[in-house]
């Protein structure tokens, strides 16, 4: 078994009554994207937010580069290289692009005692920034304020922040909603390109994006891993037609 | 250059002419308006920078005041290369004191915790013997700044203690500057707006917050320090939660987040007080100047919602959008 990457084994998560996720396990390793699906409440970003820190599971086990990190906080999991974006979108609308990127930049080195200096003072931030922006496609929007940014650029730039702290593995909790088709062609492309370099969870409802980038997949229904594998092996499964494809179909048809 | 940035520094000139009046009167009025600009600037670091509403930010300024009266010899004048020194270190090492207890809370919590702490102090000093009870302490003579026997400033004169307290406030105003700007500022921002976000970016809150939190109780423990100098008298009262209230009450005046928003707010606070306080101008009604003044600080607060200092912003809009092409 790979010692890189994030492992997850077993993972429950109860809330009150309703378990939420029951026995996922999941392994992200570089080079693969790795996409989630499900109806709504199969409790995908509940899983998302267990394998970032941002909520704490029942019971489970994580191990990151052959590393327990069982109970870290989600700063700590992201100085590990695990990064994230959300749902909503999350960026710093009042900030430029650069900014916000720089801002990310800066977790990975801090200045105690950089009271005195502008932000601007740090030219490895800056680079760092640039490359974050240059790799979503945002190089020249740097000087736009984040909330003058079109819904698509704000989508970019809140994975060129995570990007800015050099993650190894990225969880993307559905980047492509409420995308317009060009905006989506070129979120997909983006992501492409990031699943060579990262391990990459991708939780998503447009199938058409997922059938087009996913190399393996888990689906979910009712917090529970309904199947998972490769993308033949999914598309090839009388389970998962039944109970989720088949009315994805059907609206199509 | 940007018309507030004018404004501002006709400001500072108008107030840096004010000792040439003459009149003693407006220039220790002035004097204790700028000491509580220093206060309500170092307010603003924690509310308008990093969002931390405190409701015990006065401790720091009356344990500091407290401080200078304790080391202060009783007949002899202390020096200020020790007293301010040592006032701040206490300042601060109170602040990481109260701090790292109190940042474990937030929002609401924060605000009555911050209460707790500030109350706690205020009582330790209103009812044991420590700083003289509910009497408190006289300081006789004021600090020293003296370089080899030569006294460099005399406090005890109107004049220079005006100036010293200018020169304070500038460079306090111009630190804090800086720090809004610097990564530091711009973190604590981010927690403000999105401590989700943040923690996913890899920041661990408190470490921050702390930061900001000791800062801005250093900063306060120096008017406080400027402050019982200014009157040679402190008693519990500058520890109590009305002082932290007053305090947050002028930064909201004058506009949080952007600090010479506290600065106007010191003074539109402590002029309208005196304003309404006027039995010249107003008579009897001047006994119950509070209501006047609490009618005034709620109409400014509903017409201004981002205070005196948002009359500024739209000022510096008009001017963005003219010579840029």
């Amino acid at each position: 078994m790979s010692e890189r990457g994030l492992r997850a084994v077993g993972l429950t998560k109860v809330f009150g009554g309703l378990t939420a996720v029951s026995d996922v396990s999941i392994e992200l390793t570089r080079g693969v994207l790795h996409a989630v699906i499900g109806p709504n409440g199969a409790g995908k970003t509940t899983l998302i937010n267990m394998l970032s820190g941002d909520l704490a599971p029942t019971s489970g086990i994580f191990h990151f580069n052959g590393r327990d990190i069982f109970g870290y906080s989600s700063d700590l999991r992201s100085q590990f290289g695990i990064g994230r974006t959300y749902q909503k979108i999350n960026i710093f609308p009042s900030f430029t692009a650069l900014e916000n990127c720089r801002l990310a930049a800066q977790s990975r080195e801090p200045h105690p005692l950089s009271l005195l200096r502008g932000t601007g003072a740090y030219p490895s931030l800056t680079r760092e920034a640039e490359r974050a922006l240059a790799a979503v496609g945002l190089e020249q929007r740097a000087q736009a304020i984040a909330g003058t940014l079109s819904h698509g650029e704000q989508r970019q730039l809140d994975i060129a922040m995570s990007l800015a702290t050099r993650p190894q593995v990225l969880l993307l909790d559905e980047p492509l909603s409420g995308m317009g088709a060009e905006e989506s062609v070129k979120m997909v492309r983006l992501l492409r390109e990031l699943a060579k370099a990262h391990a990459v969870l991708l939780v998503e409802h447009d199938m058409d994006a997922v059938f087009a980038l996913a190399e393996v997949l888990t689906v979910m229904v009712d917090g529970c891993v309904l199947q998972s594998g490769t993308q033949e092996q999914i598309r090839a499964s009388a389970e998962v037609q039944r109970a989720y494809l088949g009315s994805v179909e059907e609206h199509r048809g | 250059m940007k018309l507030v940035r004018v404004i501002l520094a006709l400001g500072a000139i108008g107030v840096a002419l004010v000792p040439l009046t003459g009149a003693t009167f407006y220039i220790q009025l002035v004097s204790k308006i700028m000491i509580l600009a220093i206060f309500a600037m170092s307010l603003d670091l924690l509310v308008g920078c990093a969002g931390l509403v405190s409701l015990g930010h006065a401790a720091f300024f009356g344990v500091a005041g407290y401080t200078l009266a304790l080391l202060s010899p009783k007949y002899q004048a202390a020096s200020i290369w020790l007293t301010l020194p040592a006032v701040l270190l206490m300042s601060a090492a109170l602040a990481s004191l109260i701090g790292t207890l109190v940042l474990r809370t937030s929002g609401v919590y924060f605000i009555m915790v911050t209460l707790a702490f500030g109350q706690m102090l205020y009582y330790l000093f209103h009812d044991t013997k420590l700083g003289g009870g509910s009497d408190g302490i006289y300081l006789y003579f004021k600090p020293e700044l003296k370089i080899a026997g030569a006294k460099l400033l005399d406090l005890e004169r109107p004049f220079h203690f005006f100036y010293f307290v200018f020169g304070i406030m500038l460079g306090v105003y111009f630190l804090l500057r800086r720090t809004f700007a610097s990564p530091f500022g711009h973190a604590l921002a981010g927690l403000r707006v999105n401590q989700q976000r943040m923690r996913s970016l890899g920041f661990p809150p408190l470490p921050y917050k702390l930061g900001a939190f000791v800062l801005a109780g250093t900063l306060a423990g120096l008017a406080g320090y400027l402050s019982a100098c200014q009157f040679g008298f402190v008693n519990p009262e500058i520890l109590s939660w009305h002082y932290s209230a007053t305090v947050l009450m002028m930064l909201i005046l004058g506009g949080v987040g952007r600090l010479y928003g506290a600065i106007l707010g010191a003074f539109a606070y402590v002029l309208l007080q005196e304003l309404m306080g006027s039995q010249a101008l107003l008579g009897a009604a001047a006994k119950h100047w509070q209501l006047g003044m609490g009618a005034v600080i709620v109409l400014i607060v509903l017409l201004l919602p981002n205070g005196l200092g948002g009359i500024f912003d739209s000022l510096a809009r008009i001017r963005v959008a003219q010579p840029q092409g």
